[in-house]
Formats: structure tokens, C-alpha cells, sequence
């Protein structure tokens, strides 16, 4: 792995992620997970007691619970457990100033990007670099609305009666395999919460970096949206392509109060060499709305299918999802819905994207009980194959009782072929960017949701795609 | 310097179409091409532009003194070969505006940009000279495109690129007499002495508007007959039998 040492000075953001620093670990829990990884990752982050037994627990439910493979793709077999590193940090608090940073960190930060947006257009930043954040900042303006915005080990320490309410109960320790073993290890992560009536302006932005080979990142994020208030949320990842296996295993869970309004905006990029299995889920209260805008580019296998439970009349919730699968990826995602009140309204629209040998799936699930009335859902799911080696397979579960409802659904594949591809190049674009703009052009309606500057980001990395993709 | 296409065999795996062509066009000619259907007209000019569904056996294409075959689809449109298309594609959500900003782009050397003010004027007039609706340019290209606007924003993407040689393949079939006219003109336009043109057409009308220097008949795979404009009128007159039989005599 080559070791970066270069200025940053003049470096535009390197999306692509892939360059690495030494490790400068005080803190290494070891390969693989038992009770004694837990034990140790409770001992360095100083957990109060009900967190290390919530911990505990979760070990015990992961290490009991099977792998989804009777649904899921047998490739997650090939999962090592014991070859994982699941704790790692410098052992430092996370800083207020990037001046403080540690040099190496803040290099990796400046080539990525972050502290020119930042200054740019945020108005608060968190960035993880492996197991711990290693910058978090909020804008006075923003603090001083009563906006809280930490990272999950200060928020359940500072903030344990908020925190303590809501942790865990969204997405509920066994929810799956993946949601208990990022109960069992979960550091880092955002805590954010919005007091009543609060709209911020700008977004807050989590960025997760994987510095280290053989490592799992669990970061763990609660929003909590109180009424009427409002808060978008943009999270950003990249890792080094690392000849190993590289776990990522996120817990994501949001709650809108009454009539207040969650965003969150992902852009990943992950190396090829990632497994990204990601837990999401949102409540949304009476005339609350919860929307997931998710854009999944690299990793081996990403799974990931944000809900939202609309528990509160007139809810809303939707999930707006871009994946692109290229080569060696397989990218199964999708959304769950699940109506819980009167004259709730959900909306799923999911574009996926298929090159080479890239696989797409795509696994929806609408839920609305028979005692309801006035639910309605609107589900779209197109894929755009290029070159038939590429694979995509939809499997919407639209489960509707009663019939005071409205649903919809369309599903759409189309292919950009050999002769549209000819046409581009005709007019001069170069292969790579004949299927760019082709791909562009599949997700346009959709990129206009993603905030400006995350619209040309995705372009950006779509280019880095095609390009890689052409050889 | 010409667009010179010498003794060339080129076709399927399975099938030669072209079948030792040979054609040269000078900068600031106009060529027509007329021939019956299957003759291989539009696999001459795919040959040209590089599509992969055709391979070429024997032969050469120089543009200038460059050697066209040896470069991919993109080098050779960015050369200066321009293909005006029998069936242009449409590329869903893709802006008209865009994609023309894109492929005017990919002239420009590594990182420099486009002058949107520049690009959007020059764009305006082109369209106001095909009389096309200003709604075309955030329209995706081509896509619910009628077959005669298909063929004006062909015409439109050729007088934005500025070729130095031009392919028109059938750009008059759909076309009715009005835009005919109008195509017409814009191709008139772009006639230069620094630009050759080549047009495939089935139609003596087109060369009233168009008027080429010379007419050819392609006849599997061949030219079998070059003349002034006047041919073309004689082959709308006589069609294309007296040829064959011609070709059966001197063979
Ligand atoms: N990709 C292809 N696959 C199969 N056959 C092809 C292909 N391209 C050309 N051909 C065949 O080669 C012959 C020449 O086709 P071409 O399209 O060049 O004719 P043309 O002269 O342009 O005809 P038209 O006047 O009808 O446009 C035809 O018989 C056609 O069916
Ligand atoms: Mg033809």
C-alpha cells in the first residue's frame, strides 16, 4: 500500500478515496469479535454500565443469529469475522479546530474535501477516521439554537435523557444480524438533536473514513427532529481498496416528532473490497416527514433498505435511491414502508445501475394494515443495464390490506446499447464519457433532489466509474 | 487533403457489403450518393465512423493525412468526420443543450471549459437558422423527437461541430417539403472550401436545394457510376436497372 506524503496544497478532493496513512493506533481491540472485544471497547470509550450491557446483549444475539442467506446472496458467507479489527483509534478526543487535528488525518480530510465544504455551504461537521471522530464542529449560529450535534459516545454520556429514550428502539437490537453486531460494537457516529421549532439552514455533515486494512467500522447515528423542526443530514464515506476484506456496519436511526422534517443524504464510495451492510430506519410522527436520499456507488455487496414507520396521521415518508454496480459489485438495496396511521403517504423511487458484470437488486417492502384508511404509496423502481453481462433482479413486496388505499407501482429496465453508445462517440465523447452521460442522463430527475454541490459530487463520480469501468 | 476512401472491403463476419469502393472527396466538394436499398450506403458511412458491427478486410480511409481506420469511433468524429444518422438514437434524459455542450467539449484540450454565454448564443442562432423551437434545447435529445425534427437536430449538432468532412445519411427522408428546404439551407450554410460533404440520398429533390458537384451510384458495394448533377436526374428517370445491366457488360 503506498504511503502518502504529498502536499495537499492545489489537490482538488480525491473522490475515489483510495490512498492510505500509516496507522497510529493507541488503541487496537484485536482480530475478532467475543466478550472480551466488548469488554474492551466499553473500557476505552468509559461506557456507563446499561450501555455495556446493551452491548453484551447484542454480542449474544449476533453470534446466535444466522446469516440471511435463505434470502440474501450466499457471498456474505465469505464474511471472516475473525479477521476484523473492530476497535481502532489514536485515542484522542475529537477536535473543535482542524488545526488540531492529527497531521495525517487532516491531510486526509483536506484531500477529500471536507473542511472546503465546510466553509463552503455546512453548518456542522463530524469526521469519523476509523473507529473514532476525529473532528466535530458545529457553527456558533446553529449551537446556539439549541441544536445538538455530537458524536454517539458524547451524546448518550452528555445527553443520556434524550439519548436513553430513543437509542435502539427505531431499529431494535435483532433486527437483523447486522443490527446486533453493530449493537455489540458500535463507536462513533452522530448524535444530533433539533429543539422544537428549529429549521437549520444549512446541512450537517458526517463524513466516515476507513483508514486502516482489516477493519470494521460501526458507527452508530440518531437524529431526533423534535416538533415542527427541521434538519437535513448529508453523510459521506470513502476506504482505501485494500487487497482484504474491509467490514462497514452501520446503524442509522432517525425520529421525526410532530410536523418536523428529516433529510438524509448519503453519498458512498466505497472501495471494492467493502462489505457495506447498513441498518436505516426513521419514525415519523403525526404530519412528520422522513426522506432518505441514498446514492450507493462502489463496495463488494452493500445492503440496505432505509424505512420509515409513519406512526403519526398524515406522515410521509420516502426513500429516493441511486445505486450503481459495477464490476466485481453487487449492489441490493431498497426501501421498507410501513404504514401505521390514517392518510399516511409513502414514496419510493429507485434507480439502479448495472455495468459490466455489476449486479443490482432491488427488495422493497410496503406495508399497510387492513384497519387503515387513506394510505397511499407510490413505488418506482428502473434499471439501466449496460452490456448484458449485467444483472438486476426486483422483488417489491407490496403487502396492502383493505381497500381505502392507493398504490402504485412501476418497474422499469432498460438497456443503454451499443448503438446509443456509437452515437455519443460519433459526436466525439470518449467511451467512458458515452456511458457517463447516458448514466446521467438515467438518474437526472433524481439528482436534482441531492442538494447542489452533492448533484455535482455524484456526477463526479459517476465519470470516476465509467472511466475505471472502460479500463 | 481529401476524405479518400481507396479499394475498400468491409462488412459482417459472415457477408461482405462494401465490396472495393473507392471515392474521394475534396474540401469544399458536395458529393451525392444515391443507390438502391441494400446497396450498402449506411454501411459505408458506419465503416467510416468506426461502428463495430463491421469489419474491414481490405482498404484504407484517409482523412487528410490521417489514417481514419486506425482510430476509435471518438478520435475519428473528433478528426473531423461528422455523421449525420439514417436513425438518430435517442439518449433519454439527456438535455439537447448538454449533449452539445458536452461533445463541443470533448474538442477542447484537457480541462478547458466552455463559455456558456458563447455556447448559448452560438446555439440560439443554429436553432433559429433550422427554425427550431428554443424548447429543444433542454429536451432530451432525440427523445419523442418527430422523424423530421430528428433529422433538423442532426443538422443542428453538424453546424455546432463543424466537421471538416460531413456524412448525411438520408437526412431528407421524413422530411417535409418546408423543412426540407430549411435543412436545406443550414447544410448550405455550413458549404465551405474548407469542408467536403457526402450525401446519401434516394431523392433527386434534395439536390435541387443541395446542389453536389457529383453523383454517384453504389450498387453492391460498388461505385458503378460517377457523374455531374445531371445524373441524378437521369436516375430518377430511368432508375437504377440500365446500370445493372451496364455492369453485366463491361463485366
Ligand atoms: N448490422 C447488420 N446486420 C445485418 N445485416 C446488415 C447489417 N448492416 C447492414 N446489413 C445488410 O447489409 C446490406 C446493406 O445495408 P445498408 O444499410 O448499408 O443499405 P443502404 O444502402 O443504406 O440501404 P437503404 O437505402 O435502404 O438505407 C443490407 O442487406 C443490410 O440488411
Ligand atoms: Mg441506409
Amino acid at each position: 500500500m503506498v504511503i502518502e506524503n504529498t502536499d495537499i496544497s492545489g489537490i482538488t478532493a480525491d473522490t475515489t478515496g483510495n490512498f492510505t496513512f500509516p496507522e497510529r493506533n493507541k488503541y487496537d481491540s484485536g482480530f475478532g469479535i467475543t466478550e472480551k472485544t466488548v469488554d474492551y471497547i466499553s473500557d476505552v470509550k468509559g461506557d456507563p454500565d446499561w450501555i455495556r450491557e446493551f452491548r453484551k446483549k447484542a454480542l449474544k444475539i449476533f453470534l446466535d443469529k444466522p446469516m440471511p442467506t435463505h434470502w440474501a446472496t450466499k457471498d456474505l458467507e465469505n464474511i471472516k469475522f475473525d479477521e476484523f479489527r473492530y476497535y481502532l483509534s489514536d485515542g484522542q478526543k475529537p477536535k473543535r479546530s482542524w488545526d488540531d487535528v492529527p497531521e495525517d488525518v487532516k491531510k486526509t480530510f483536506d484531500r477529500l474535501g471536507i473542511p472546503e465544504q465546510e466553509r463552503k455551504f455546512l453548518a456542522g461537521v463530524e469526521a469519523q477516521y476509523d473507529s473514532e471522530a476525529a473532528y466535530s464542529n458545529i457553527k456558533a449560529a446553529v449551537a446556539e439554537q439549541g441544536v445538538i450535534f455530537v458524536n454517539s459516545t458524547e451524546g448518550l454520556k452528555e445527553h443520556p435523557e434524550i439519548f436513553r429514550k430513543w437509542f435502539g428502539k427505531v431499529i431494535p437490537t435483532g433486527d437483523n444480524k447486522f443490527s446486533a453486531l453493530n449493537s455489540a460494537v458500535f463507536s462513533g457516529g452522530s448524535f444530533i438533536y433539533v429543539p422544537p421549532g428549529v429549521k437549520v439552514k444549512h446541512p450537517l455533515q458526517a463524513y466516515f473514513r476507513i483508514n486502516s486494512e482489516q477493519f470494521g467500522q460501526f458507527e452508530r447515528t440518531l437524529i431526533i427532529a423534535d416538533e415542527g423542526s427541521e434538519v437535513m443530514y448529508m453523510e459521506g464515506c470513502t476506504a482505501p481498496k485494500f487487497e482484504t476484506a474491509t467490514l462497514h456496519s452501520a446503524v442509522v436511526e432517525l425520529v421525526a416528532m410532530k410536523g418536523a422534517k428529516i433529510q438524509y443524504v448519503t453519498v458512498q464510495n466505497w472501495s471494492s473490497n467493502v462489505f457495506n451492510l447498513v441498518t436505516k430506519r426513521g419514525i415519523a410522527h403525526e404530519d412528520a416527514v422522513v426522506k432518505w436520499i441514498d446514492c450507493n456507488i462502489g463496495s463488494r455487496l452493500t445492503m440496505k433498505y432505509p424505512g420509515v414507520i409513519m406512526k403519526g396521521k398524515r406522515a410521509r415518508g420516502e426513500v429516493i435511491s441511486i445505486a450503481l454496480a459495477n464490476s466485481g459489485q453487487h449492489q441490493d438495496t431498497g426501501a421498507k414502508m410501513v404504514h401505521a396511521a390514517d392518510d399516511t403517504t409513502s414514496n419510493v423511487i429507485s434507480k439502479s445501475i448495472s455495468i459490466g458484470e455489476g449486479r443490482s437488486t432491488y427488495r422493497g417492502l410496503v406495508h399497510i394494515p387492513k384497519h387503515l384508511k387513506g394510505c397511499k404509496n407510490n413505488t418506482e423502481c428502473d434499471a439501466l443495464l449496460i452490456n448484458s453481462k449485467s444483472r438486476t433482479d426486483t422483488y417489491p413486496a407490496i403487502s396492502v390490506r383493505g381497500n381505502q388505499h392507493a398504490t402504485q407501482h412501476e418497474a422499469s429496465v432498460s438497456q443503454v446499447s451499443a448503438d446509443q453508445i456509437f452515437y455519443l462517440m460519433q459526436r466525439g465523447l470518449t467511451e467512458a464519457e458515452a456511458m457517463s452521460l447516458s448514466v446521467n442522463g438515467f438518474i437526472n430527475d433524481l439528482a436534482k433532489e441531492f442538494p447542489m454541490e452533492y448533484s455535482v459530487e455524484l456526477k463526479r463520480l459517476i465519470d470516476l466509474e465509467m472511466e475505471g469501468s472502460v479500463g | 487533403m481529401s476524405l479518400k476512401i481507396t479499394n475498400l472491403h468491409a462488412g459482417l463476419p459472415d457477408r461482405e457489403i462494401l465490396k472495393g469502393l473507392n471515392l474521394e472527396v475534396k474540401p469544399g466538394e458536395v458529393h451525392a450518393i444515391m443507390g438502391p436499398n441494400g446497396s450498402g450506403k449506411s454501411t459505408l458511412s458506419k465503416v467510416m465512423a468506426g461502428h463495430d458491427d463491421y469489419a474491414v478486410t481490405s482498404g484504407e480511409v484517409m482523412l487528410d493525412d490521417i489514417n481514419l481506420l486506425e482510430l476509435s469511433v471518438d478520435a475519428r468524429a473528433r478528426a473531423g468526420l461528422f455523421l449525420a444518422f439514417q436513425y438518430p438514437h435517442e439518449i433519454p434524459g439527456v438535455s439537447n443543450a448538454n449533449f452539445l455542450r458536452a461533445a463541443k467539449k470533448a474538442r477542447l484540450p484537457e480541462g478547458e471549459e466552455i463559455d456558456a454565454i458563447k455556447f448559448y448564443k452560438e446555439m440560439y442562432a443554429r436553432m433559429d437558422a433550422l427554425e427550431m423551437d428554443r424548447s429543444f434545447t433542454s429536451r432530451s435529445v432525440n427523445e419523442g423527437f418527430s422523424g423530421g425534427e430528428k433529422k433538423r437536430n442532426e443538422i443542428l449538432q453538424l453546424m455546432m461541430l463543424e466537421p471538416k468532412y460531413a456524412v448525411l445519411d438520408e437526412t431528407d427522408s421524413g422530411l417535409d417539403i418546408d423543412a426540407l428546404k430549411i435543412v436545406a439551407r443550414g447544410v448550405n450554410a455550413m458549404r465551405s472550401p474548407d469542408r467536403g460533404f457526402l450525401l446519401i440520398t434516394h431523392y433527386q429533390r434534395l439536390l435541387d436545394y443541395i446542389q453536389p458537384d457529383f453523383v454517384h451510384v453504389l450498387m453492391d458495394g460498388k461505385i458503378v457510376h460517377s457523374g455531374g448533377r445531371e445524373l441524378a436526374l437521369e436516375l430518377e428517370a430511368k432508375g437504377y436497372d440500365w446500370l445493372k445491366e451496364e455492369e453485366l457488360a463491361t463485366a
